[in-house]
């Protein structure tokens, strides 16, 4: 007897076309993937409020709150006449960082005596005030440093603290290029997972899975031509991503994008495989959507997708082996961005398939033909 | 004559339910064999036990020659089987969904041409082949999903409550389907509860708590209940068959 794969294959593509809503929604997930979630993602702060309490009323303190009125980091708020005012305008929220210069701060700067500026950030947000007293420390080491050239005179204390910043593998610190390869993979992540779910909790509930169930068309036949499909989809999705990335970010992988397919491949295979325990054994749609989000959601935060994983606390850094998407976010950042080498990433490619394979074990235990 | 299908003592429990409960009897080849009882009687599930979506769990017994505990998977392609709910994909088709199930069954591409050709001309349906089978009324869809169930000349064909929520006409016109396709050689083993319907099949069995509590031709059922209780044979109906069986019933 021939093989019913290909028949029930254009049976899932036949529907899936017929569907008004999948087929676009599934088109739009990569546009807004790498034309929207870049810009929102964003974690480089801007537009942080200063006030500058300015005592000292010289060249030199002009020259610092010039060049923090001209970076793209701040903005310049309405002055303060002291200090009190000017933590009561941080209490209404309306300033994320004050910083006062005290008076003499040009004459002992340049006579040689350090005198210290005054920082004092909004740490509700603690990354905006983090990153806030750095862009400020910065700001004032360059306007210090200018005026120390134009007079001739040697600047005490900064030359020593003067803090050099290089980013390597992303040379202009573009966060974007950071999070392309990584927003990449929710494309699988969403086709892989939520489709195949639910396709099968839709035969489920309408009962066209019991009718198969009834002929001799073999489990596994049946969940792979659904699965298929979705993985041919997913890897479209990924090139038509990709091909965005370089059109409007000029962003292209510095590695061999076969390591990126492969990777994509096999994540789409480990998600896949565990939508599909999820969908047997789940009896409605609402308790399948709901598992799958559940999990979903901690595969997201777990990724090292917006927070680095060597960041996280140790338990949960080991909780990051047990699920896929960190190793496929390991090999799309490091492919896109260092060009890392296929031996180079053995470890994770091995892991994904070892995954891969648990869950297709665990499916085939949990998907009963007859009860 | 061997019976095309052979069942004894077959029992399927849920916990500590019995839903059916030590059943045997034989079904014969070109029968149409009407399986009877009120709403939670066990009639699914003794069917579901027979087509291998259900494992029994005491009990043996035989469908088109083999084994229900061990050759599930070989009975389904010698059956066909419709459910009690609609089962075909709404967002196909008539002609794909016939030719979906003449593939998944094996047929050849151009015998499922052939095939789809003349169960559209015997349902006079061949203007609707590309309708969607969603935007179909129910006694259309029901129809369909009983030409689909032998679209592979199945030796045996297991119809669940077929005719549920299809007006009498309709109704009618299915069981004059179901008796053409029976002449054609292929058993049919069908449950209902409308006792009209019982009228049509050549043996019917009436279950109760799982159990059968009557198995024989519809005229003799009727002759011995009114034997039973001194009337005569034009008066009883089915019905009152299925009211003096049911009336013992537990979950009633």
């Amino acid at each position: 007897m021939k093989s019913v794969l290909p028949i029930l294959m254009r049976k899932e593509i036949t529907q899936f076309r017929r569907n008004k809503v999948l087929p676009r929604l599934a088109m739009m997930i990569p546009i807004m993937l790498v034309l929207i979630m870049p810009l929102v993602t964003q974690m480089d702060i801007k537009n942080i409020s200063v006030v500058v309490l300015d005592e000292d009323r010289s060249l030199l303190s002009s020259r610092i709150e010039n060049h923090l009125a001209n970076s793209d980091y701040f903005r310049m708020q309405e002055s303060a006449y002291d200090y009190s005012q000017a933590v009561e305008l941080m209490d209404q929220g309306r300033v994320d960082l004050i910083v006062s210069i005290p008076a003499h701060f040009e004459r002992d700067m340049l006579g040689g005596y350090g005198r210290p500026i005054s920082l004092t950030a909004n740490a509700v947000n603690a990354t905006k005030g983090g990153q806030g007293i750095q862009y400020a420390s910065q700001t004032i080491i360059s306007a210090v440093t200018e005026i120390a050239a134009e007079t001739g005179l040697e600047a005490a204390n900064f030359q020593s603290s003067d803090i050099r910043i290089q980013n390597r593998y992303n040379p202009t610190g573009n966060y974007r290029h950071f999070m392309l390869p990584a927003l990449m993979i929710m494309v699988v992540l969403l086709v892989c997972t939520f489709l195949p779910l639910l396709n099968i909790m839709t035969e489920k509930e309408h009962g066209t899975i019991e009718q198969i169930n009834v002929t001799p068309v073999s489990r596994w036949e049946f969940i792979l031509a659904k699965l298929i499909p979705y993985w041919i989809l997913a890897l479209v999705m990924i090139g038509l991503a990709m091909l965005l990335a370089w059109a409007v970010y000029g962003l292209v992988p510095a590695g061999n994008p076969l390591n990126i397919f492969l990777g994509a491949f096999l994540f789409s295979l480990c998600m896949s495989g565990f939508s599909v325990i999820i969908a047997n054994i789940s009896n409605t749609m609402q308790q399948a959507i709901f598992v799958l989000f559940f999990f979903v959601i901690q595969f997201m935060l777990l990724s090292g997708l917006f927070t680095p994983i060597s960041s996280m606390p140790a338990w949960a850094q080991w909780l990051t082996y047990a699920f896929p998407p960190r190793y496929v976010i390991n090999i799309f950042r490091s492919v896109y961005l260092k060009g890392t080498l296929f031996t180079e990433l053995w470890f994770d490619y091995t892991m994904l398939f070892v995954l891969a394979a648990a869950f297709y074990t665990l499916a085939t235990f949990t998907y009963k033909k007859q009860k | 004559m061997t019976p095309i299908i052979s069942v004894r003592d077959l029992t399927k429990q849920f916990g500590s339910f019995t839903a059916v409960d030590h059943i045997s009897f034989d079904v014969y080849r070109g029968e149409i064999f009407g399986f009877l009882g009120a709403n939670g009687a066990g009639k699914t599930t003794a069917m579901r036990m027979l087509c291998g979506l259900s494992f029994p769990t005491a009990g043996a017994g035989t469908v088109v020659g083999y084994d229900v505990r061990t050759q599930s998977e070989l009975i389904k392609s010698h059956i066909g089987y419709m459910s009690q709910r609609f089962s075909l994909y709404e967002d196909l088709t008539v002609a794909e969904n016939m030719a979906l199930y003449g593939g998944i069954y094996g047929m050849k591409t151009r015998d499922i041409q052939v095939r789809v050709n003349e169960l559209l001309d015997k349902l006079h349906f061949a203007d609707h082949k590309d309708d969607l089978v969603g935007s179909l009324p129910l006694g259309w869809k029901q129809k369909l999903a009983f030409m689909v169930a032998t679209i592979h000349r199945p030796e045996l064909v297991f119809l669940d409550e077929p005719t549920g929520g299809v007006d009498p006409i309709t109704r009618r016109q299915f069981w004059d389907l179901i008796r053409a396709t029976a002449k054609e050689g292929t058993t049919i083993f069908v449950t209902t509860h409308y006792m009209d319907e019982a009228e049509y099949c050549d043996r019917i069995t009436m279950m109760v708590d799982g159990t059968i509590r009557a198995l024989d031709k519809p005229t003799t059922l009727r002759q011995q209940l009114a034997d039973q209780l001194g009337c005569t044979y034009d008066v009883m109906t089915m019905e009152q068959v299925f009211y003096h069986l049911a009336r013992q019933a537990k979950l009633q």
